[in-house]
């Protein structure tokens, strides 16, 4: 049911070929934004847009000095069905494209050392009980969420993935587990907005 | 329960398609960090001047890693000596992002390499083939880089080592599995670890470039020849005009593949590190460790 979707990756720096292989695997193509032609191309028929895992100090350098920023946050801001991972989260949050009303916690639970792996409920996806794999490299938290974003995970009582319309952040990386039920989930969102 | 390994080898993946860049002082680490890079490797003098001033080179001063480790939010990275797990040990304690074995450095030890399954931080380790590579990853290394020559702004050894893993690869990915065998055998590794090569045509953790990178098309060159991202040392801050040559080779590897946008970004960026030919060294240090 989603061969037929084409979805654009932000692959200035960081894990995204790792979402266009679970894209792939889920059906869908996979389109990689590196320039702003690469984008104004896409813009042209868009569908939905993943922000990858990586730095998000680089990608915002990038996004800049490749004059992106403007155009995708407000492509966002239209509506444009949108996932972020880690960075990803956070270059969504108020400091950054400010699409979304959250504020990030970078580097939350500090350095590598921190680093840990989870699983864990997701609203939605585990609600029979079930747990989904959760990596979490360097990651951030939410720490703040406006009225309008929807809660969807919470591990050690910190918000780790959330919604607010057509836009999806975890602070995991889904893309590193072989369990797509959470690419399957933003695809959902970009299939009801097509 | 996945393990640190695993975790170790993720943090890599998020450091694929970005430049990390030596540093000596905080000031060139948020200089690094505002031009895009997506880590820094901390070290008290960078490969040109450790070859100039030649004699031991060890392990920077904890605290001025430290320094380093506060000035700037991207992971850190320093070097220990190959084989000096005590060194490795106390980048350990200060909470080090990743820990470069490095043949920059004086070798602590001719014979082994660390144990790197014994730590919780993360190693990079240099290699010049696919064996050394996969001996590496065996010890315990989550991410490989080339062994070009530091220090020289020549790039004729990273593109060297990087064209001989990536031939190498090739070479397994068409094996017959009777064939696998003897290749492990030859390359002095186990057997899972080729199997895994020839199965994926790739390393099993990201492998950068490092050496000798001094230009925004010296980046480019090696990420077309495979490399997964790149470590650039004295070709930053050795060069005329650091910050616009730090943003150039960042978005240089970002747009690899795309000639036009690196002809613009190759444009006015002042002088480049001055360099030595490989021929015009006397020491090697990509020989050290095999």
């Amino acid at each position: 049911m989603m061969s037929n979707l084409r979805i654009a990756t932000l692959a200035l720096q960081g894990a995204f070929a790792e979402h266009e292989q679970m894209l792939r695997s889920l059906g869908a193509e996979s389109v990689e934004i590196r320039n702003l032609n690469d984008w104004l191309t896409y813009a042209e028929n868009p569908q939905g847009l993943i922000i990858p895992g990586g730095e998000s100090t680089t990608m915002t350098r990038i996004m800049h000095d490749l004059e992106l920023w403007d155009p995708i946050r407000d492509a966002i801001a239209g509506g444009l069905p949108v996932f972020g991972t880690c960075a990803g989260l956070i270059m969504l949050d108020s400091q950054h494209l400010a699409t979304m009303d959250i504020t990030a916690k970078r580097n939350a639970y500090g350095r590598q050392l921190g680093s840990f792996y989870h699983e864990g409920g997701f609203k939605g996806i585990t609600d029979d009980g079930s747990t989904i794999p959760m990596t979490f490299i360097r990651a951030p938290y939410i720490e703040t969420a406006g009225k309008d974003v929807e809660i969807l995970s919470v591990v050690n009582d910190r918000i780790v993935a959330a919604r607010q319309g057509n836009q999806l952040v975890t602070a995991f990386h889904p893309e590193l587990n072989t369990d797509t039920h959470i690419h399957r989930f933003f695809l959902d969102i970009v299939e009801k907005s097509i | 329960m996945e393990d640190r390994q695993t975790l170790n080898r993720n943090l890599a993946q998020m450091l694929k398609g970005g430049v990390i860049m030596d540093v000596t002082t905080p000031e060139q680490a948020r200089i690094a960090e505002a031009a895009g890079a997506c880590a820094v490797m901390a070290l008290e003098r960078i490969p040109a001047d450790i070859r100039a001033a030649g004699g031991v080179s060890r392990m920077s001063d904890p605290k001025m890693i430290k320094g380093i480790q506060e000035a700037v939010s991207i992971p850190v990275m320093a070097k220990c000596r190959i084989g000096h797990f005590v060194e490795a040990q106390i980048l350990e304690a200060i909470e080090i992002d990743y820990i470069d074995e490095s043949e920059v450095l004086s070798p602590a030890d001719d014979v082994y390499h660390i144990d790197k399954r014994k730590f919780n931080v993360p190693f990079v380790c240099g290699a010049k083939d696919l064996g050394e590579a996969l001996r590496r990853i065996n010890e315990g290394a989550t991410m490989i880089r080339t062994k070009g020559e530091p220090g020289t702004g020549d790039v004729i050894q990273a593109v060297r080592h990087m064209r001989m893993m990536q031939s190498e690869i090739r070479r397994l990915t068409s094996m017959s599995t009777d064939e696998l065998y003897e290749a492990a055998k030859q390359l002095r590794v186990p057997y899972d670890l080729v199997q895994y090569v020839h199965d994926n045509g790739k390393l099993p953790v990201v492998n950068f470039a490092a050496g000798g990178v001094a230009t925004p098309a010296d980046a480019a060159l090696m990420m077309q020849l495979g490399a997964e991202g790149v470590f650039v040392g004295s070709g930053i801050f050795k060069s005329g005009d650091p910050v616009k040559r730090a943003q150039a080779i960042v978005k240089a590897v970002t747009n690899y593949d795309n000639p036009k946008i690196i002809a613009e970004l190759s444009e006015d960026l002042g002088e480049a590190m001055v360099g030595i030919n490989e021929s015009e060294i006397e020491l090697l240090m990509a020989e050290r460790g095999k």
